[in-house]
């Protein structure tokens, strides 16, 4: 982790009806994208918990990609907006964190959108290479001390519930 | 956990995986990794002999979980599910690993697609051993058929349906059935009469005992799931007592109201303001349309109702909303023709004697507004040259670059139709490549060969009337080049045919919403599989049958409405459907009763206690999204199969090389 060239890891969050199939169609028409995304599959991203994108980052991944069906065609009818309201809420609590925005992104693939995935994830990949490496430990822990980390994961839990008050509005 | 006991199989797809991913390396690695027993490579995992080796390994090792790392999971996961059931595992003690779609096709490069193999073994690895056995959902499947359209793709697929007993609603927009097919006059390439073939089936559809045909209706709302639709549908008022009406056509011949006819004559004719469509209209009952029609406008005439024999007349009528409850649904929504005036060079709607496809149809329809003369605007002299222009708005990349698969068939048999009417005419075919694939079109081609039809290759630069050439004066110039000769053309004649072709509805992209699934580019509705399921579509229980799923001719429509039906009468016929388990739950002891979930989902599946305060989910309505589960403050919420643990250690997992350890006290 020192000037050797840095290849990023992402976590991709992959919604089962659009984007995990664009991603199988970006296989399938044999797109060549970068290997950075290490993907896992959700029903829809209503699934994805904030709580998964911080889990991620703080096991290692320098990024998160959460992707979706486009607003409007979620396979659950707006599970997607569902998704974006806590992922704008998100960012915020990224940004108390020290951590760069970009390193968590969404998108919107369609399941015959195939190229649009594997744009985004070579695209990311370049991001990520030109911000380095996250480093959680240094860049969250160390950069506050841990009883700092450890208020801030309350402020995790809190933010998460004010996400979901938002929506239950609704 | 450490006791159980996890198989990992790593298929080299052939070479398609194994090329690209050091296989053996993987299966070595995965075998000293935490919970796993057995760990093996092998050629083809979804062969017999693939399965037949994790089903021995389950028993002979007592594994507990399985993981196989192969192609995608919307491919083979039923199939290894298959195989750990057959050896006693319940079918969610299983995880796939994508490694072949979402890497090794993906890049070339070894080194990273092995160590992204590694990470998504171990991601599945950790997460399979959190998997719980769950058992599959019986659902109910409602017989009842819902048919959107009543084309011939709709009227097939309810006939199909109706004759093997079970019942169907049909939705129509238009005040009758038939779709485009009633419009043609003969049908490539047997030149059966169109309305011969189609007119028995119609009348069939409107006397079936099973089928419920809801004509000049629309959908305004889907609700549910496969098996269990509910379905409203706004029939729109007709002012005729259907109850009442005997459709003699009284009414009809005594209105004043006389308007052009832009839908079925494609304004070549007028219709009056109480009107069928075409007289063998099904159903038989006519619709007053309130835009032309004297009392409507002026509050005065009801010359309709007053002498109509069976005072079915009724001026006070409302839009009518009909709540159905279906089993599944097939659409059959055809398709759009392309608007001829997008490409002015061509000069229809300022050239008169320029002619759309459809408009040619309607003319030399014996039925039609010309009593079948072909004759030129004026509407009696009959042309003594014709050009027939293919292509229109197809293969063409300003316009839809796909070919619309028709056009040069009906080009055709418009061509074959003039020579046999006036048999003195020239006609003029110019077009890019003659595509005639179908059964009996190739010879059909070499019919109109023979008959002295003129073909010019080559795509059209515009159509004119400004004559610069002796023999010229007062006829439409077509400009062309002729590709096979190597030369600009300019032909002389006195009627132009645009070959216009298809496109999909207009309102396509609404209705793909309405049912939850998609459309592609060009806008028609996305199968499941171009090849395998061309009518399935991803929304379990809503089939696409004919034009609404591509450019198609009769033949290949009829086909495929078959095929929807079959599929539908497979389903009812099995009484229950197994759905997947993937629903979410409230542990009741642990929910506050805050409500956030109640609202937040989609299907109004969580009911709230007000005696016990809390929330409730109702398994047969929930679909498995997982909203609520991520949302639930109380974390009282389970999402079976993607738990927060599942997932939680699957992100583990698949971080396994990167992973930092944390200091205990900040976990
Ligand atoms: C000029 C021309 C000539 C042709 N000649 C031939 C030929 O000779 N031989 C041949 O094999 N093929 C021919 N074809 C092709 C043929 O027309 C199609 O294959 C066929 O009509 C497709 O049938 P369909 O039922 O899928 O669609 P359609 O005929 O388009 O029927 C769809 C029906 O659905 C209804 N509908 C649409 N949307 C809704 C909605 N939202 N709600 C309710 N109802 C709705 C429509 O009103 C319509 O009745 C020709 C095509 C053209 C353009
Ligand atoms: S199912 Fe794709 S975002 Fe909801």
């Amino acid at each position: 982790m020192t000037s050797e060239p840095y290849t990023p890891v992402i976590v991709g969050f992959l919604c089962n009806w659009c984007s995990y199939r664009a991603a199988d169609l970006a296989g399938t028409a044999r797109l060549t994208y970068a290997p950075t995304m290490r993907p896992i599959r959700v029903m829809c991203t209503a699934r994805v918990e904030p709580q998964f994108v911080i889990k991620a980052l703080r096991e290692g991944a320098d990024g998160v990609l959460i992707a979706g069906c486009h607003p409007g065609e979620c396979h659950y009818v707006e599970g997607n907006i569902k998704a974006l309201r806590r992922y704008t809420l998100l960012k915020q609590m990224l940004r108390q964190f020290g951590i760069e925005e970009e390193r968590v992104q969404i998108v919107w693939a369609a399941a015959s959108e195939s190229k649009v995935l594997a744009d985004a994830v070579d695209q990311m990949t370049l991001t990520l290479q030109a911000l380095g490496p996250l480093r959680w430990r240094q860049t969250v822990l160390n950069g506050h001390g841990a009883e700092q980390a450890v208020r801030e994961s309350a402020d995790v839990r809190r933010a998460a519930l004010a996400a979901q008050e938002v929506e239950g509005e609704r | 956990m450490s006791e159980e006991r996890v198989g990992v199989y790593v298929c080299h797809c052939g070479t398609n995986i194994a090329k690209t991913v050091d296989v053996q390396d993987v299966a070595t690695w995965a075998a000293g990794q935490p919970h796993v027993t057995v760990a093996r490579d092998y050629k083809f995992m979804c062969s017999s002999l693939g399965q037949e080796m994790v089903e021995q390994d389950i028993q002979e090792q007592g594994l507990t979980r399985v993981v196989v790392a192969a192609c995608s999971p919307h491919m083979h996961e039923k199939t290894f599910q298959g195989a750990c059931e057959r050896a006693g595992l319940n079918r969610f003690m299983f995880e796939m690993a994508n490694i072949r779609e979402l890497n090794s096709w993906t890049t070339k490069d070894r080194e990273s697609a092995t160590q992204k193999a590694k990470s998504m073994v171990r991601g599945a690895v950790e997460r399979v051993v959190h998997h719980r056995p769950l058992d599959m959902l019986p659902v109910p499947i409602n017989p009842n058929t819902l048919i959107v359209g009543g084309g011939i793709a709709g009227i097939t697929a309810a006939l199909d349906i109706a004759n093997a007993g079970y019942h169907v609603y049909l939705v129509e927009r238009e005040p009758s059935i038939g779709g485009h097919m009633a419009q043609v006059d003969k049908t490539f390439p047997t030149l059966d009469c169109a309305a011969c073939i189609l007119t028995p089936r119609m009348v069939d559809v409107g006397q079936h005992p099973n089928i419920t045909l809801l004509s000049y209706s629309e959908l305004e709302q889907v609700d549910g799931h496969v098996g269990n639709f509910t379905v409203r549908v706004r029939k729109k008022a007709r002012f005729v007592n259907e109850a009442l009406c005997t459709g003699c056509g009284d009414c009809i011949e005594k209105c004043p109201g006389k308007t052009l006819d832009e839908v079925f004559e494609v304004g070549l004719g007028y219709r009056k303001a109480v009107y069928k469509p075409f007289p063998q209209a099904v159903p038989k009952y006519p619709v007053i349309d309130t835009e032309s029609c004297i009392f409507f406008q002026r509050g005065k005439c009801k010359a309709c109702e007053l002498v109509c024999p069976t005072h079915a007349i009724d001026f006070t009528q409302k839009d009518e909303y009909l709540q159905l409850q279906v089993g599944n649904i097939i659409l059959a929504t055809g398709y759009d023709l392309f608007d001829a005036r997008t490409i002015p060079q061509y000069g229809y709607g300022r050239l008169a004697n320029v002619f759309t496809s459809m408009e040619f149809e309607r003319m030399v329809n014996a039925a039609g507004p010309t009593d079948g003369q072909i004759v030129l605007r004026d509407g009696v002299t009959p042309p003594k040259s014709v050009g027939i222009i293919h292509c229109v708005g197809s293969r063409d990349k300003h316009y839809h670059e796909y070919c619309s698969r028709v056009c040069c068939m009906y080009s055709l048999k418009f061509a074959h139709l003039i020579h046999e009417r006036l048999p003195d005419t020239e006609v003029y075919n110019f077009y890019i490549d003659i595509r005639a694939s179908g059964k009996r079109y190739e010879e059909f081609y070499h019919r109109v060969l023979e008959e002295g039809t003129h073909f010019i290759r080559g795509r059209v630069a515009e159509v004119t009337d400004a004559a610069r050439m002796p023999g010229e004066e007062g006829k439409l110039i077509i400009q062309a080049e002729d590709t096979l000769i190597g030369k600009q053309r300019r032909i002389p004649v006195d009627m132009v045919i645009l070959s216009t072709g298809v496109q999909s509805r207009h309102d396509s992209h609404e209705v793909a919403q309405l049912f939850g699934m998609g459309c592609d580019f060009n806008g028609y509705f996305i199968e499941r599989h171009p090849k395998l399921d061309p009518v399935l579509t991803m929304s379990d229980g809503v089939f696409i049958a004919g034009a609404c799923q591509g450019p198609m001719a009769i033949p290949e429509t009829v086909a495929q409405a078959g095929s929807a039906a079959s599929q539908v009468i497979s389903l009812i016929s099995q009484g229950t459907l197994m759905m997947e388990p993937i629903r979410a739950r409230i542990n009741p002891d642990k929910c506050s009763g805050c409500r956030i979930c109640n609202n937040l989902c989609p299907y109004h599946a969580i009911t709230f206690h007000a005696d016990r305060k809390v929330s409730e989910v109702i398994t047969a309505m929930c679909q498995g999204c997982g909203a609520c589960v991520s949302a639930c403050p109380s974390s009282a919420i389970t999402g079976a199969h993607f738990t927060a643990q599942q997932v939680m250690s699957q992100i583990e997992g698949i971080l396994w090389d990167v992973r930092e350890t944390i200091p205990l006290m900040a976990r």
